[in-house]
């Protein structure tokens, strides 16, 4: 790790001012940050410490029913937080499905949106890769890809997101508030994180010096409370990063579908919201279906970025199964293993199952 | 340039003076304060053998950087035991042979304090095992881990109900 | 079960501690962190190094930036191949065959990634990770040769470490024609890397020619020697201290690279250098298990009976040196066959040399041949654990030798009644659960061989009642410090709560290799013969001393237990330790003895600890996410010292077998040899969740042939039959083969 100048800044303006100038970066939990440093893939000149910044960790509920979740606040304080779980069950599973305990307990909401891809060419200092320096190249290309994108890729990257918040985040509409040197701003979580372009990869909305003060649920997201989850495919029961994951989030009245709500991790570049899946659920019955034509159309134009094709049919039946537990409905305990394949439907799913 | 910054740690503070910003708390404690117990495994926030108590939390003490916790009150394997009587979870941790190379055990030991202090899991064995798969046993001695942490949780709410 | 051993003076009996499920002895110092690892000491002076490593898997370093890495605030020394002082041993010298060629700076090649190419000694720890980076290493690169298709293939002249790499019995092609079902099965299995918790760690310093040293080794009088040859200098000069170690498995049984750079550093700068391995770098210069591709040709005839097992396995091993593991042996000694055809092969590729890992080729040649067995039983028509008793071994298949004791018949029968066999249906895909996921049965059997090595020890019993065991015996996890004092407390006939044991410190006798899972046979036979010579002395004293109600009792007729000694025909006739002692004015008696295999009975008999493993799997029936939702073994290894610590070793290595089937995997850039998943997020092994239900169930075994205290070992055996077990599972609830370890989802998916 190089040396580096340490800062603690003691509001959002000097924070902000402090990370204007230079090569300087957020240290909030550090989870992300001092990981990418030890493995020399990550070398700011500055530290702005904005973990003491007052008034950012706090989650207000707003008399209209927006949530709005101080960037600071850990993600395992929001995910144990009564009146959130109520209001975002699949935010709250998709915070525990992710990391461990011990991480949760320092990561925070705003570090998370920050959270850089695991492609192990971008880990790797000695591999070409343009997201540590724009047009190096990208290694990743004909290397070891199981676990790269199926969507939204370019020759230049073929990296994933690795966040599980993000996901029903970016189904729910969150939205990221900013400050700047130039002010405060808001941006749509869905615009936020971008995809690469042909020969770049510029990862998120973020210009020099701003930094995410807080992350805001609309009032409408609590609507889908009843039948909203998390969905996480992986090799290991826990403690491990996601094949592929999906969000879902339904609003059901008479047996119809009045609104869906869907969203996939591990396929891209950015929680992939999938708008036609979501088009096409509105005012169909939830039977599976339905949910898989729905999964078909997330995918639409889905293909191998390498050696991973089957990802793009694991992901159409994890989206499926997700939609499949969010009709079933939001189980009324969290369960013991959060997001897991192996975690016990809702109390609506037919005979306990919502397998095929 | 000297930095400074304070913590207490196990009760007792501590002043600490570095070169600069980059020690973690882990190697603040092991080669600074010579507080070994607490192990480095990965460095990297993958095995949690450097589990320690931040102001009553459960962290990896290798992605936290000393300078950001500056004021803290830390625990450490070192200071669980009191008056020189085991903590409950080291006693069932013992019982219930819940270690091998003991390598990893401050970290478990520290997680299940943090986990039991959390109050979700409870006596549930699948919630235990789950909240506690932050920490890496390669000896695999997980079956007894999760023994172990049942049975501390129990003898904790023994004791609570009984000092009640 | 014998109570009384033949041993020479027949005085002391094994089972007042020996046998008793005690808690572990340094429970107390494990569970408060104040266990002394390697890397814990901080002796005054004390600099850190780091070694640099290289990014290429062949070639040579053309240029490292010292001067940027000197100039980082804290550096104290850089040493590379131009500065490095000689050493008295060439490191590509194998003295020995337990020595393997390591990296220690001889010169600018480069063989492997993750080699080490530079040390950087700094003030700090973080000066000293810095200034590695700082070297900044440019390379002539030649293109790296990584996988089983790239690599030169040849024949080793053996296997494992010096095994036969061949082994034909009857007549293969009379067996393929006898036989009414074929079923050929190729089986892959990657590169395993130990990863230990406990990172390879040392701390060296010397005084004057004298050096100590702090390290984890599982071969304390092996490894002093050889550091000693490395640095010219009489083998009593060097002091190594091991007293725990942060987990082995086999990785710290060799002298490796890094630990030489570490001890030079020392030299170099006069002062303590403490070197410990970052996790990332646990992926190079200290072993692995090495990849293999496997073919099993089964032949059953039409009674179910095999007629013929054709196993051939290829290993990988490094450029520079050779460690195959023997996988195609485990078809050697299980199962009963006319005709057994075993072969090897090997392939160099460009990593690090691999080494004994859990089980080596034991774990690896299980896998694929209870796979094959599966497959054989399902072609057979018939249930996979009748199949495998059908072809039950009676005596040893390779060699025709009996068993010197052979409970496996009662193993199928327990472990089948604990995990509810019967009523399992044929086909796959048969089961699921209320939740819906498909649920699968699968059955492997367990063995591992029962090695012995030679150890000495040395017992003492004091004027005051208590006792004191030496032996350089290695507290790794397998509870050494617990189980050696029972026996060591047995010897002497004292309560183990009188009894000081001393080990893990080259400064005590010899106590062999803690390997092979013979280190509590081995160095348990040597500390019992300890004890019971010194109680042979103290009989001699009572015995022929009028005063004593022993007097004239004999040599043979005295029974030492509870810290008296007792007349054998007579037991109300006994006296105190104490009070012989006192009597004949000595402040202790003193014994000595030795471990190791009688010769005869190894030329007489095969020997073998056995089990099996049974697994239920839970299958996600479209996402094919996979949970092992209950593991269970039943497992006969001779005399049990302890029972808690040996199921703790059976199920810790039944969730190794767990982590083989469905985790573990090096994976390495085949353009640049790289690997690129050196870390816990990357290399997977079990967590918690992933391990539900492990049960381990002992069977009672009684061998008096193994060695004189009837010691099998535990330490690696669950790792065998759980791996197949598994897989075979996950067939039974997908009816999906899989051959490529670890199972990946996208594999099951149909």
């Amino acid at each position: 790790m190089n040396v580096f100048d340490y800062v603690r800044p003691a509001s959002v303006a000097e924070a902000v001012a402090a990370a204007s100038e230079g090569d300087a970066a957020f240290l909030a939990g550090g989870t992300n940050l001092l990981d990418l440093m030890k493995a020399g893939a990550s070398h700011p000149a500055r530290l702005v410490d904005i973990t003491r910044l007052p008034g950012l960790d706090d989650i207000e509920f707003a008399a209209d029913g927006t949530i709005r979740i101080g960037a600071l606040v850990k993600n395992s304080d929001l995910a144990r937080d009564a009146a959130f779980l109520a209001a975002a069950p699949a935010v709250a599973e998709a915070l525990l499905a992710g990391a461990s305990p011990q991480l949760r307990n320092a990561a925070t909401i705003g570090g998370n949106l920050m959270q850089r891809t695991r492609c192990a060419y971008f880990y790797d200092p000695h591999s070409a890769c343009n997201r540590r320096e724009a047009g190096a190249g990208c290694d990743a290309r004909g290397g070891d890809t199981r676990n790269h994108a199926v969507l939204g890729w370019t020759d230049a990257c073929i990296a994933t997101h690795p966040s599980d918040l993000c996901v029903p985040l970016v189904a729910l509409d969150a939205v990221v508030e900013i400050a700047g040197p130039g002010g405060t701003r808001e941006v749509a979580l869905e615009v936020f994180h971008a995809l690469p372009g042909e020969t770049s990869a510029a990862e998120t909305a973020l210009l020099p010096g701003e930094l995410i003060t807080a992350v805001r649920l609309p009032a409408e997201a609590a609507t889908f409370a009843p039948n909203a989850r998390y969905l996480k495919l992986r090799e290991r029961t826990s403690y491990a990063f996601a094949l592929v994951s999906a969000a879902a989030a339904l609003r059901i009245e008479d047996g119809r579908i009045l609104e869906a709500r869907l969203a996939l991790g591990g396929v891209a570049a950015k929680p992939w919201r999938a708008r036609d899946a979501e088009r096409l659920l509105a005012g169909a019955a939830p039977t599976p279906e339905a949910f898989r034509r729905a999964a078909d159309a997330a995918l639409d134009g889905a293909h191998p970025s390498g050696d991973n094709a089957e990802k793009i049919e694991l992901a159409a039946r994890v989206a499926a199964r997700a939609l499949a537990l969010a009709a079933a409905g939001t189980p009324e305990r969290m369960p013991a293993l959060p997001g897991s394949v192996f975690a016990p439907a809702g109390v609506n799913a037919n005979g306990g199952s919502v397998h095929g | 340039m000297t930095l400074s910054l304070s913590l207490t740690v196990n009760g007792d503070r501590h002043e600490v003076h570095l070169e600069d910003a980059r020690p973690t708390l882990l190697d603040v404690l092991r080669e600074r304060l010579g507080l070994v117990g607490t192990k480095k495994g990965c460095d990297r926030g993958q095995c949690g053998a450097c589990t320690v108590l931040v102001d009553g939390r459960r962290i990896n003490s290798c992605l936290t950087l000393a300078m950001s916790v500056d004021g803290a009150e830390i625990t450490t394997i070192e200071g669980v035991a009191r008056n020189g009587a085991m903590h409950p979870v080291q006693a069932a941790f013992i019982d219930n042979d819940a270690f091998q190379c003991g390598y990893c055990t401050p970290g478990q030991i520290m997680s299940a304090i943090g986990l039991i202090a959390e109050g979700e899991a409870g006596g549930d064995p699948e919630r235990i095992r789950e909240g506690m798969s932050g920490n890496l046993c390669r000896c695999a001695a997980y079956p007894g881990i999760t023994e172990a942490v049942r049975d501390a949780t129990e003898r904790l709410s023994q004791n609570q109900r009984k000092s009640a | 079960m014998a109570e009384t051993l033949e041993f020479p003076t027949g005085h002391v009996r094994l089972g007042s501690n020996a046998g008793q499920p005690l808690t572990r002895r340094d429970g107390m110092l494990k569970v408060t962190g104040a266990a002394t690892y390697a890397a814990d000491n901080r002796p005054a002076g004390l600099l850190h190094a780091v070694y640099a490593v290289s990014a290429i898997a062949r070639g040579r370093v053309t240029f490292l930036d010292v001067a940027a890495a000197k100039a980082h605030p804290g550096v104290v020394e850089v040493i590379t191949p131009a500065n490095r002082p000689p050493l008295a041993r060439n490191p590509d010298e194998k003295a020995h065959g337990f020595s393997w060629r390591i990296e220690a700076l001889q010169n600018d090649g480069v063989r492997y990634a993750g080699q080490p190419i530079a040390v950087v000694v700094a003030e700090t720890l973080e000066a000293a990770n810095e200034g590695a980076r700082l070297l900044a290493p440019r390379y002539e690169v030649e293109p790296a040769r990584i996988g089983h298709d790239r690599g030169e293939v040849f024949d080793p002249p053996v296997v494992g470490v010096g095994a036969e790499p061949n082994l034909t019995k009857g007549d293969a092609e009379v067996g393929h024609r006898a036989a009414a079902h074929h079923v050929d099965v190729d089986i892959e299995t990657p590169l395993h890397y130990h990863n230990a918790l406990e990172p390879h760690a040392i701390v060296a310093e010397w005084h004057g020619d004298r050096l100590t040293l702090d390290v984890p080794n599982q071969a304390i009088a092996i490894a002093r020697s050889d550091f000693a040859g490395f640095f010219g200098v009489p083998a009593e000069n060097v002091e190594l201290r091991s007293p725990f170690i942060g987990g082995g498995f086999g990785s710290k049984a060799i002298l490796n690279g890094p630990q030489v750079l570490c001890i030079l550093a020392a030299r170099m700068t006069n002062r303590p250098v403490k070197l410990v391995l970052r996790r990332d770098q646990m992926f190079g210069p200290v072993g692995h298990r090495g990849g293999t591709r496997q073919r099993l040709s089964l032949g059953v005839d039409e009674g179910g009976h095999l007629t013929v097992i054709e196993h051939h396995a290829q290993s990988t091993t490094s450029s520079f040196d050779d460690f195959l593991e023997p996988a195609a042996n485990a078809s050697h000694n299980l199962y009963a066959s006319p005709a057994i055809l075993t072969r090897h092969t090997g392939v160099r590729i460009d990593t690090g040399t691999p080494g004994p890992m859990r089980a080596p080729g034991e774990a690896s040649g299980s896998a694929a041949l209870e796979c094959a067995m599966d497959e054989a039983a399902e072609a057979a028509g018939l249930d996979p654990l009748e199949f495998r008793m059908r072809n039950y071994a009676e005596t040893d298949p390779a060699t025709g030798r009996p068993f010197s004791s052979k409970a496996l018949r009662q193993c199928y029968a327990e472990g089948a009644k604990q995990f509810g066999w019967a009523g399992r249906p044929l086909a796959p895909r048969q089961m699921r659960d209320e939740a819906g996921h498909l649920v699968g049965w699968g059955v492997g059997s367990s063995l591992f061989p029962n090695p012995m090595f030679q150890a000495e020890a040395r017992a003492v019993l004091r004027a005051d009642g208590t006792g004191l065991v030496e032996i350089s015996a290695v507290e790794m996890g397998q509870g050494a410090l617990t189980a050696l004092a029972q026996i060591a407390a047995d010897g002497l006939g004292i309560d183990v709560d009188k009894l000081e044991f001393r080990a893990g410190s080259s400064e005590l006798p010899d106590g062999g290799i803690a390997g092979g899972s013979g280190h509590t046979a081995t160095a348990g036979n040597a500390i019992f013969a300890a004890g019971s010579d010194a109680m042979g002395r103290l009989a001699d004293i009572a015995t022929q001393d009028p005063a004593s109600p022993l007097f004239g009792a004999g040599n043979a007729g005295v029974v030492a237990r509870g810290g008296r000694l007792h007349r054998a025909d007579d037991e109300s006739r006994s006296e105190p330790y104490t009070a012989i002692l006192d009597r004949a004015g000595l402040d202790h008696v003193e014994g000595h003895g030795s471990g190791a295999r009688n010769p005869a009975d190894a030329e007489d008999y095969a020997m073998f600890s056995h089990g099996v493993v049974f697994a239920e799997v839970k299958v996600d029936p479209e996402l094919y996410q996979v949970r092992v939702s209950r593991l269970v073994g039943a497992f006969a290894a001779g005399r049990i010292i302890n029972p808690r610590l040996a199921k703790s070793q059976l199920t810790g290595g039944m969730i190794w077998g767990l982590g083989f089937a469905l985790h573990e995997e090096g994976v390495h850039d085949p353009r640049t040899g790289r690997p690129m998943n050196a870390d816990f997020a990357g290399y997977h092994v079990p967590v918690n969740a992933d391990a539900p239900s492990v049960e381990a169930f002992l069977v009672e075994e009684d061998d008096r042939h193994v060695n004189a205290l009837g010691i099998k070992g535990v330490g690696e055996i669950g790792i065998t039959g759980s791996v197949g077990a598994i897989a075979n599972a996950v067939w039974h609830a997908t009816g999906v083969r899989v051959h490529r370890f670890p199972i990946h989802i996208e594999a099951l998916l149909r």
